[in-house]
């Protein structure tokens, strides 16, 4: 067992426990967009920073940072709330995210953390790109402007389906999850239309066709449900 | 375009069920042929077992690979420091209309394919770009006009 103090708070790990996950049973609420249980940890988003006081203060992803002996982690603070605010508001600004114009209104993880952390407006400038909406899917769209790339779409097809149908595509803020070599996702060969991703989707950029915007509801757990039934080797 | 495959069956041999070795892959593939047409993906991917999906990702990520043939001409816009001082921006954005092309990209006619370079190395004459071995300075969007318009 390894000990550590959260928020001031001594608690008890597992080694090979995370900061997020420990945080979690000590009742520690951390903010999290790219993390997703079933998932690997990305550390993509850093909306889930915590301040290792004992590290000279460094800013960790808790997502993806294992527990040691000894650590004296914040968990919330003034300057943490500021710091996730700021990359709320830089996901914001990056693509279109216009919650009266979109189907996951009400039901979307985007939103949700900017009601958390009191975001009530965005200090940068939008950069508004017109990007591309994908239907040619039967069951599915993917709208790019929605998108944050937090990339759990992609390994819930990768890690949980097996399909490896959606991947990366360009770099820097031009990034784009494609099917394939960046064709109509509705012409894969390799998209066995499953859905996981579309469950595990945070915001309205991955949903399904047909369901009005009240109807629109995820189910991102099940992406660590399926894994957990799944027989260990 | 059944050779394009053979071709590359032949050049990924040494890399067949070696996912790891996809750069180096890709590589050799587009030496020999000049650019990664999808035929060449697909092979590289079936040969190696890569999904599709990664293929693209490491061809769209490096600015090296390219999926379209080089064209006639290659024209780099320096964007440097200098050259972004004194306009390159411009020089850029006035071929990227006359071209009808964005950096990456060839002209539909396959004469011009227009790149970004960062520093060709004479900033004195900046703006510069080169088409080329040719180095063309002290550029303004008009005369970098003239002179792509110029080329053979």
């Amino acid at each position: 067992m390894i000990t550590l103090t959260i928020d001031g708070v001594r608690v008890q790990a597992e080694e090979g426990e995370t900061v997020l996950e420990v945080a979690k049973k000590a009742g520690v609420r951390i903010p999290t967009l790219c993390y997703l249980e079933g998932l690997s940890p990305r550390g993509a988003c850093r909306l889930c920073l915590v301040e290792v006081r004992n590290w000279g203060g460094r800013l960790v992803p808790s997502c993806a940072t294992p527990v040691q002996e000894g650590m004296d982690v914040v968990a919330n603070s003034p300057r943490l709330k500021e710091l996730r605010r700021t990359i709320l508001e830089m996901l914001f600004a990056e693509r279109n995210h216009i919650c009266a114009f979109c189907v996951s209104n009400g039901h979307c993880e985007l939103q949700d953390l900017a009601m958390e952390l009191g975001m009530d407006h965005v200090r940068l400038p939008y950069r508004w790109p017109l990007l591309p909406l994908d239907l040619s899917h039967a069951k599915y769209g993917l709208d790019h402007n929605r998108c944050v790339l937090c990339g759990r779409c992609v390994e819930a097809c990768s890690e949980v389906e097996g399909a490896m149908t959606l991947g990366f595509s360009g770099r820097g803020v031009f990034t784009l999850v494609e099917a394939d070599l960046g064709d109509p996702w509705g012409k894969s060969p390799t998209c066995t239309g499953c859905g996981k991703c579309v469950q595990g989707c945070p915001t309205g950029a991955l949903f399904e066709k047909g369901k009005a915007t009240s109807e629109q509801v995820k189910r991102p757990q099940i992406l660590a449900e399926v894994t957990e039934r799944r027989p260990r080797a | 375009m059944n050779t394009v495959v053979e071709t590359v069956k032949e050049l990924v041999r040494p890399f067949a069920g070696k996912p790891t070795e996809l750069i180096q892959a890709l590589h050799g593939v587009q030496s020999a042929l000049g650019y990664l047409p999808r035929q060449a993906q697909e092979a590289v991917a079936a040969a190696l077992g890569v999904p599709l999906s990664q293929v693209r990702g490491v061809v769209t990520f490096y600015h090296f690979f390219r999926t379209q043939p080089a064209g006639k001409h290659t024209i780099r816009v320096c964007l440097g420091t200098a050259c972004h001082v004194r306009g390159g921006e411009r020089v850029l954005q006035a071929l990227q209309d006359e071209l009808r092309v964005k950096p990456g990209q060839t002209t539909a006619d396959g004469k011009y394919s227009l790149e970004v370079a960062r520093c060709l190395g004479c900033c004195g004459l900046a703006p510069v770009m080169m088409i080329d071995e040719e180095v063309y300075g002290r550029l303004d969007p008009k005369k970098a006009r003239r002179i792509v318009g110029e080329t053979p």
